[in-house]
């Protein structure tokens, strides 16, 4: 179908992931205290997503390589 | 709720992105076959996870999670009990002959079996409520930004409106199935937090069942005998053949909203593969939804906030978006509220593009305008798709105006999917089926279930709950819809057999799975599936 929607996902994730852990490093701590049960949630939420982002991006790159040749 | 800017910021990338899409595609609609069925081309894994979200409505989610608050476990049913035998069924035993017969809709199968007008009966029942439905979802999905963060109703509408007419115009279904699966992992990643974190405050499962307020809640089969048992009124009759056979059937194996993605496969087997990929993940939905509704009234804080002191009573349909706003700090709630946002737009975009099939080709191409080139129909279908958004709006402030007529618009759906049911079971695997039986069947069933209601809604008939109202009422749609068909049968002339080939299973060579490796046959995949899925009810009985 040519466009491999692998692709968008995949650099969708990773900025969400990106952007997650950027704020969960930057937000004052007591936000995850009154709400998140003391878990810096967006920090390993942010990483999980950003591994996730990246395995779906390395798919695609390695079915368009696959095509080309 | 106070979102923060990097809340908003996740929910503009959202949109960025489900726009660029349509755009990567636009190039790509040369026929009508490209822009109603993705010109039959999309891989299995992709139409499978498209067909399980195409029914992850957001009202889906959110009613759901309300249920499980309110009935406990016994939910878990909508899930193992009626979609999982469902969805195997439609992949192991009718994708072949909607696939096979090289139909573009339901609809146009109904006209291929019995006759013309069969198809335009179900051509304009399933139009008539794909738009209403979108208009739904619209208006849900305002209401819920409208009550969470203070956004305008208009302005929610209109955007999200104006966003999938963009993207269905320039990409059709492809469109839409890569907006659900985008859809399905924000889902996913949006809410399985949700699970994780309600887990760690209850203490665990071990902890989630000790605070549960009423033991029974933490079981699917326990208390399924009596009616007066079970929290949500409805005997194990109304459960196993109103849920689990006659409405879950009717939904999955006919509806065309699902069908569709089935259709866009690339092949045979993809297509048969599509429902059984959905039904995995499906699987495991409980995990997402059931979970957290079970936690919001398990953990003391979230209960707090569900009860309403000024009625007296817990306030179930907001038991997602408390849980959401109690446990989510800013970055995440603005994935959960993409992963909802997502959720209503798909729900939408995937009643549109039924929507502008059907019509297109059922009602338009049949009734007003046929003989004419493939350009024009393409044409058709884009003024469809912006017609149908706009309906949508207007529905949308519409059942503002009313609100309890979105109650009313969820229960006629229901009409036309239980009888059309036994208009299919009896088409596809009883070859003595006439072709005039068919509409007539279809429409004494329709007009059972309105029977039924109107008797229920005035009071002559009485059932413990609204919910086995709706099971017995499918029921009482089905079984007219399946002794009407059969009589009218008997007393009409056959088709011919060589005509029905392709069209009924005795009459139809089966597709030759042999030559599969073992591992991507249909058949086991069903019989997979229905195994793990007897383990989880087991371990949650």
């Amino acid at each position: 179908m040519g466009l491999d929607i692998r692709l968008p996902i995949g650099i969708i994730f990773s900025i969400y992931g990106v952007i997650l852990m950027i704020y969960g490093m930057i937000a004052d701590p007591s936000l995850f205290q009154e709400k998140s049960l003391g878990v810096n949630i967006d920090l390993w939420w942010g990483l999980a997503m950003l591994i996730f982002g990246i395995f779906m991006g390395t798919l695609a790159f390695r079915a368009s390589r696959r095509s080309e040749s | 709720m106070q979102p923060h800017f990097v809340d908003y910021a996740i929910i503009a990338i959202y949109f960025v992105f489900v726009l660029g899409i349509g755009f990567a595609l636009r190039g790509r609609m040369k026929t009508s076959e490209d822009f109603f069925l993705s010109g039959r081309s999309i891989p299995g894994w992709i139409t499978g996870l498209a067909f399980m979200s195409a029914n992850l409505g957001a009202l889906e989610v959110m009613g759901h999670a309300a249920n499980a608050a309110k009935y406990g476990m016994y939910v878990n049913h909508f899930y193992w009990l009626a979609a999982m035998p469902a969805m195997c069924f439609v992949g192991v035993f009718m994708m072949p002959f909607y696939y096979g017969s090289k139909v573009r809709s339901v609809p146009e199968f109904l006209r291929k079996r019995y006759d013309e007008k069969t198809r335009t009966l179900n051509a304009l029942c399933f139009a008539f409520m794909a738009l209403l439905v979108s208009g739904v979802d619209l208006y849900a999905m305002a209401i819920l930004f409208q009550r969470l963060l203070n956004w305008p109703f208009w302005a929610s509408v209109v955007a999200s409106a104006v966003v999938v007419a963009i993207y269905i115009y320039l990409g059709g279904l492809t469109s839409s199935i890569y907006n659900e699966v985008l859809q399905f992992f924000l889902i996913v990643f949006g809410f399985l937090p949700l699970a994780i974190l309600g887990l760690k405050a209850v203490g665990g499962f071990a902890g989630l069942k000790a605070s549960l307020p009423n033991p029974g809640y933490a079981h699917t089969w326990a208390n399924i005998w009596h009616a007066a048992d079970n929290p949500m009124g409805v005997n194990w009759v109304a459960t196993i053949f109103g849920l689990g056979f006659v409405l879950s059937f009717g939904y999955w194996c006919t509806d065309f909203l699902v069908v569709q993605r089935g259709l866009a496969a690339k092949d045979m087997a993809s297509a048969q593969r599509t429902p059984l990929i959905a039904a995995v993940p499906k699987m495991f939905f409980p995990l997402l939804v059931v979970l957290p509704g079970l936690v919001a009234i398990a953990y003391a804080p979230v209960r707090q906030l569900l009860w309403d002191p000024a009625r007296g009573v817990y306030n179930y349909n907001q038991t997602l978006p408390i849980m959401l706003s109690s446990l989510y700090p800013s970055g995440l709630l603005g994935l959960g509220l993409t992963a909802l946002l997502a959720s209503f737009m798909s729900g939408m975009a995937g009643n549109v593009t039924a929507f502008n099939t059907v019509w297109t080709f059922d009602i338009y191409q049949t009734h007003i305008n046929p003989g004419k080139e493939d350009k024009h129909y393409l044409a058709m279908g884009r003024v469809a798709t912006v017609f149908a958004v706009v309906v949508g709006i207007g529905t949308a402030f519409i059942v503002l105006q009313f609100n309890n007529l979105m109650d009313y618009l969820q229960l006629l759906f229901a009409f036309f999917n239980a009888p059309l049911f036994g208009t299919f079971l009896l088409g596809m695997f009883w070859k003595r089926t006439s072709a005039h039986s068919g509409f007539w069947g279809l429409l004494c069933g329709i007009l059972a279930a309105a029977t039924h209601y109107i008797l229920y809604h005035f009071h002559y008939i009485h059932y413990p709950s609204d919910m086995a109202a709706n099971f017995y009422q499918a029921i009482w749609a089905f079984a007219v819809c399946f002794s009407v068909t059969v009589v009218v049968t008997l007393f009409t002339e056959p088709r011919k057999e060589e005509e029905l080939v392709g069209l009924v299973y005795s009459l139809t060579p089966k597709p030759k799975t042999s030559e599969l490796p073992w591992y991507e046959r249909p058949s086991i995949w069903a019989i997979g599936i229905l195994a793990l899925c007897a383990v989880l009810n087991i371990i949650f009985w």
